[in-house]
């Protein structure tokens, strides 16, 4: 008797507190990114105002202490390790999901999820380790100097790669069983079933997980400076080094004062407009998919 | 369950600390600017100093040796920095050194070049030279390793080989000295440098790199303390004429050799005390 005045249907006491309790965290979460654009904002503004101000865009080189602040190498290199990085995983994912949800036995694809997820819960800092012990070493016995795009674009591969298989397989396995029934009904073969069918239905779910993983891709900062060489110009060929706009941050903010501080900001400025338009990209491309 | 009287007495136990702190703040503070180099290693032994004498506040500030000299000499800061040693027109200064730093030019183990000429190290970082047998070794290219811009030994390098950093045509970029170590280490066909301290450690540890001499000296932590080595400087502090009270108090500590450990975890070299 008591118990029915809680009931969920008369608004009690202690819902009208529920909104308010869960709305603070939200927009406090949404203030605080825009607290960290303000401060990027502020902290490059020194470059922006000075006689240099867009040459952060149009300076040929970067030489911070010697007045050239060029960074558009490092924005086609981040794009460019994001993207060979994407192409990489996307498909592998996209594959080991659908042999997960469709082809596997049920014990092993246990197993082979169990994997997976420690996979994706190795730091990246592990990653650069290997990379620079391992894989560059082989890759320099090949194309010295080891060090290059390619190595980055493959560590990259590998850090992401669980992330598009979890979502893909967890957006194919939200595909509704009717659609599945009636294409059995039809008689589908199971390829027709799985590629024509089931991947369609499902692309909304994996387009969103391919772009999170591209996302962290362009984000990753340590294993990629261990092992892409680091050396700022525009990539020309798989094997050149390159530096990405994280690593730039990363290995001269220690010891960066001044413009050149300044400087290493406006690059975490420019990357996160690059994340930005990527996410508004994504959005779009993704609208009026149904399903999941 | 605490009452209004015991907050009070706190408060004001609270603000009579504070008071007495900024009384002695007023008295105790020693201002110290210079050279980016020198402030990590003065910053930590500034807060060793610290613990040791309650009440002395020592603020540190970057800005290029030449600020820490010109500073020193204007009063703007009770010591200055300095990452080099004094020019004959500074006899004014007194410099005390806290450090040696020095950079050894490593190669891979395997390779089997045991010494360069200063004009082939500058033909190789220029990429002017991009092949070892042109030097007399084996047929293989040659993997420039070089650090990224504001490291300290990056501006020592550039300033032995009187280049600038834009000249240098490097395949790999590197940030701390471990990065160097195991870059060098993984690829036969690289040239890197690093602070002397840290590669004969790695030397001595079966990493697979070798350090060289310049111009004919073994590049070794003894030589950097001795000033022989030539790809090394003094870390100096510097004061207008005789320091007194409070600045003697802090050159003496950390000319000290109480302060080893810290000079050592910076990878610099303690010297000849």
């Amino acid at each position: 008797m008591i118990w029915s005045r809680h009931s969920f249907l008369s608004r009690q006491h202690a819902d009208r507190w529920l909104a308010p309790a869960l709305g603070i965290p939200a927009v406090g979460a949404a203030l605080i990114l825009l607290l960290v654009l303000a401060f990027l904002l502020r902290e490059a503004m020194p470059l922006l105002n000075s006689r240099e101000s867009i040459g952060f865009l149009t300076d040929p080189g970067w030489y911070p202490l010697e007045g050239q602040f060029g960074m558009l190498p490092m924005v086609a290199a981040s794009l460019a390790a994001g993207l060979g990085a994407v192409v990489l995983a996307g498909p592998l994912g996209l594959a080991s999901a659908i042999f997960l949800n469709f082809l596997a036995p049920p014990a092993f694809a246990r197993i082979y999820r169990m994997m997976v997820a420690l996979l994706a819960g190795i730091p990246s800092v592990v990653f650069g380790l290997w990379g620079l012990t391992v894989l560059v070493p082989l890759i320099a016995r090949w194309q010295p100097p080891g060090a290059s795009l390619l190595a980055a674009i493959l560590v990259l591969a590998l850090m992401i790669l669980p992330t598009i298989a979890l979502t893909s397989t967890s957006a194919l396995a939200a595909v509704p069983k009717s659609l599945l029934h009636g294409a059995a009904a039809l008689g589908l073969t199971q390829y027709g079933m799985i590629l024509r069918v089931a991947v369609p239905a499902a692309r909304g779910g994996i387009l969103n997980g391919i772009l999170l993983a591209g996302a962290r891709a362009l984000g990753e900062t340590m294993a990629v400076l261990m092992v892409a060489g680091n050396v700022v110009q525009y990539p020309s060929g798989l094997f050149d080094p390159v530096r990405v706009l994280t690593a730039n941050i990363a290995l001269e903010m220690a010891y960066a004062t001044g413009m050149h501080r300044a400087g290493l900001f406006t690059s975490g400025l420019l990357l996160m407009g690059v994340v930005v338009l990527l996410a508004w990209l994504g959005v779009r491309s993704t609208r009026g998919v149904q399903y999941v | 369950m605490h009452s209004f009287k015991q907050m009070r007495r706190l408060a004001v136990a609270t603000a009579v600390f504070f008071l007495s702190m900024a009384a002695q703040a007023a008295g105790d503070r020693l201002t110290i600017t210079g050279s980016s180099t020198v402030a990590p290693l003065a910053a930590e032994i500034a807060r060793r100093f610290e613990q040791k004498n309650p009440g002395v506040r020592i603020d540190v500030q970057t800005g290029g040796s030449s600020r820490g000299l010109a500073d020193a000499r204007s009063g703007l800061a009770d010591i200055g920095m300095a990452s080099r040693s004094l020019k004959a027109d500074e006899k004014d200064l007194k410099p005390h050194t806290i450090a040696m730093d020095g950079i050894g030019i490593i190669l891979h183990k395997t390779n089997s070049i045991r010494v360069l000429s200063d004009d082939q190290i500058k033909a190789i970082y220029r990429g002017r030279i991009k092949n070892w047998k042109e030097v007399g070794g084996k047929d293989m290219a040659i993997t420039v390793v070089n650090k990224a811009e504001g490291r300290s030994t990056l501006e020592l390098f550039l300033l032995y080989t009187e280049l600038k950093n834009s000249d240098i045509k490097a395949q790999v970029v590197i940030g701390d000295n471990q990065q160097g170590i195991k870059s060098v280490a993984a690829n036969p066909g690289a040239i890197g440098y690093v602070s002397i301290g840290s590669a004969e450690y790695e030397e001595a540890h079966a990493t697979p790199i070798r350090l060289i001499p310049l111009r004919g000296v073994a590049a070794t932590v003894v030589h950097v303390r001795d000033g022989k080595f030539p790809l090394s400087r003094p870390l100096n502090l510097v004061t207008k004429g005789v320091p007194v009270g409070l600045s003697k108090r802090f050159v003496d500590f950390a000319t000290s050799g109480a302060v080893n450990d810290l000079v050592e975890a910076q990878f610099f070299v303690p010297p000849t005390r």
